[in-house]
């Protein structure tokens, strides 16, 4: 039997779009100096958060972004059916403690700084498929947390080079549901790994570049539509360099008219702020979309907006034996309906 | 007069660094760097290569890692000459055990004092 | 199994084409600007270095005395500096400048102590604290023993 929700190779249609009725995002110092800081719902003044760790810190400010997510509808966390959440510390702990804390039914996700986009994807498709009613997507990510997991400690004197990115401290929280008003997800294309053979980990965004162009690609022709179907292509953290990357690869792929086309990671920082390529990591492209980019979509300044944050999905374990970094990206098409 | 020539030799020696950072094929960790400085030292040293560098720049061959593994080569030798296999493999560390142990010392210190700064 | 080869041979020019694509956009590190700071801080670094042994000499220590304290001393400040918070900053600037130096081997092990303090000091601060610099410490021993094996060989 066909898979009736399904059109071309990758992508789902949702039969009744469900609505985002509300959304919040917490931001560390330095992305609150950047140029959004008043989209962003909390700026916080410094990394620790008042815990005693920033893995706590991070966690905090998912379950902080999810209950305040969840308020601005007037519902307490035990009304969402469903929390989906992902991040980038080994084994989800960021998540997982801040469902602990939040105590509803819970979904780990890992797609690396994809999170956001898979995690609404799943949550659009449970609800139009008729499983729950109301769904939490949720992610994060913390620079120190990253730094100390994949990098190098806080305090080494490591030299970045300019196609390094910064990991951003950002929490975004997304509430999906059935009925409501709101931005609406049309429709959501899953994406492949992608591997082109890049093995330098300082050059996330060339890594994760041919995914991207892999997935909207394969979206608009899926879907037919155009590439100026929609009024901002966004990917989620490319960079600089993997954004030069990708309308490379969109020329290469004939995408014509070329795309209206950012990205989450160069747009969340502004250029004096030293972030090399730019912003990385989960939040990244979550606090950009909980944020500014709702925001504009409920002014209609955007009426059609494609989401697509993207991952790497290496570990230190992987590059140290000789693997590449594949990539994945998945594209969540938001529009006012 | 030792004072430049101790800027010029050490200047010199992490510029060879530098470029092997900026001009090889990406993945050169400073980890890497201290590796290859540490055993680049011993084994010239082991050829003689590396006393005379330090004759001339001082501190400027000393302090760079390479100086540590000349300690280390140096001290291997002289460790043979006196006691034979023996002298093989505590002659080393002797030499180095000095800066080995304040590096463990000082850093459990700063672990205790001092907390990552963000 | 002619496809799969051909598929593999296909995947591999992709992937070499895509290869240079990166390496034509990837922005260069200024290496001029680079090489001008390591060979400035690097050089200051074991300007200080030279100050220090002059004194310990003149104070009558040995001159194998003299070299030991005098890298004791260099990894104290290399130590203070990473616990004061600006040792990193350095690094930003001085690149190799920063890390060659025997400094340089003392923020290697200062900084992942202070990091992983947060996971104890057995398995946190203990563990951790050869993370960066172990290699160093194994090589390091490595060649001294295998040099003094050949020395030994060739006296015999």
């Amino acid at each position: 039997m066909a898979a009736i929700k399904k059109k071309g190779l990758q992508t789902l249609m949702f039969s009744e779009p469900p609505f985002i009725t509300s959304s919040a995002s917490l931001v560390g110092p330095k992305e609150g100096e950047g140029p959004w800081a008043k989209d962003f719902d909390r700026i916080l003044d410094n990394y620790l958060f008042s815990e005693k760790t920033w893995e706590r810190a991070e966690s905090k400010m998912l379950r902080e972004a999810i209950k305040l997510a969840l308020s601005k509808q007037k519902l307490e966390p035990q009304d969402a059916e469903l929390l989906l959440a992902g991040d980038l510390l080994n084994q989800i702990i960021s998540s997982s403690y801040a469902a602990r804390e939040i105590n509803i039914p819970f979904l780990g996700l890992y797609g690396a700084c994809s999170t956001m986009a898979e995690s609404l994807l799943i949550g659009a498709m449970l609800i139009d498929g008729g499983f729950y009613e109301r769904v939490v997507a949720a992610t994060s990510s913390h620079h120190y947390t990253a730094e100390r997991q994949f990098r190098s400690p806080t305090e080494q004197g490591v030299q970045k080079v300019p196609s390094s990115q910064w990991t951003a401290t950002a929490a975004g929280a997304l509430v999906v549901q059935k009925a409501g008003a709101g931005p609406r997800i049309s429709c959501a294309t899953v994406g492949r790994v992608v591997d082109m053979g890049q093995t330098d980990a300082a050059n996330m965004g060339g890594a994760m570049a041919p995914s991207a162009a892999d997935t909207i690609t394969t979206h608009l022709q899926d879907t037919g539509r155009s590439p100026d179907y929609y009024d901002l292509i966004v990917t989620g953290d490319l960079g600089a360099v993997g954004m030069g990357l990708a309308g490379e690869l969109f020329v290469k792929a004939g995408l014509v008219p070329s795309p209206n086309y950012s990205d989450c990671g160069v747009l969340l920082y502004d250029g004096l702020q030293g972030v090399d390529s730019g912003g990385s990591g989960c939040g990244c492209s979550g606090c950009m979309l909980a944020g500014p980019l709702l925001r504009k979509i409920k002014n209609k300044e955007i009426n059609r907006l494609l989401f697509v944050a993207t991952g790497a999905l290496m570990s230190p374990t992987s590059s140290f034996q000789g693997e590449s970094i594949p990539g994945i990206a998945h594209a969540v098409a938001i529009e006012n309906m | 007069m030792t004072l430049l020539m101790a800027f010029i030799i050490g200047g010199s020696i992490c510029v060879i660094g530098q470029l092997a950072m900026d001009l090889t094929k990406p993945g050169i960790t400073p980890g890497h760097i201290l590796v290859g400085y540490i055993t680049a030292g011993a084994l010239l040293s082991a050829l003689g290569l590396y006393q005379p560098l330090v004759d001339l720049g001082g501190a400027g061959a000393a302090i760079p890692l390479s100086g540590f593994g000349h300690s280390l080569a140096q001290g291997a030798i002289t460790g043979v000459q006196e006691k034979g296999i023996l002298g093989a493999f505590s002659g080393g560390v002797s030499a180095a055990a000095g800066g080995i142990t304040a590096a463990i010392v000082f850093g459990y210190l700063a672990a205790v004092l001092f907390d990552p700064k963000d | 199994m002619i496809n799969m080869d051909n598929n593999e041979k296909l995947k591999s020019a992709q992937q070499e084409e895509y290869h240079h694509l990166v390496n034509r956009v990837k922005p260069k590190p200024p290496v001029v600007k680079n090489c001008l700071w390591a060979f400035v801080v690097g050089g200051l670094i074991c300007v200080i270095g030279q100050i220090i042994l002059n004194y310990l000499l003149s104070i009558g220590l040995n001159k194998q005395d003299a070299g030991s304290l005098d890298a004791i001393i260099m990894v104290f400040l290399g130590a203070l500096f990473t616990g004061l918070g600006v040792y990193d900053d350095l690094g930003q600037k001085a690149g190799a400048g920063s890390i060659v130096p025997i400094t340089g081997f003392a923020n290697a092990i200062v900084a992942p102590a202070m990091e992983f303090k947060r996971e104890g000091y057995i398995f946190g601060v203990g563990a951790k604290i050869f993370s960066i610099a172990g290699p160093t410490l194994v090589f390091g021993f490595v060649a001294s023993v295998l040099i003094g094996l050949i020395k030994l060989w060739t006296i015999n």
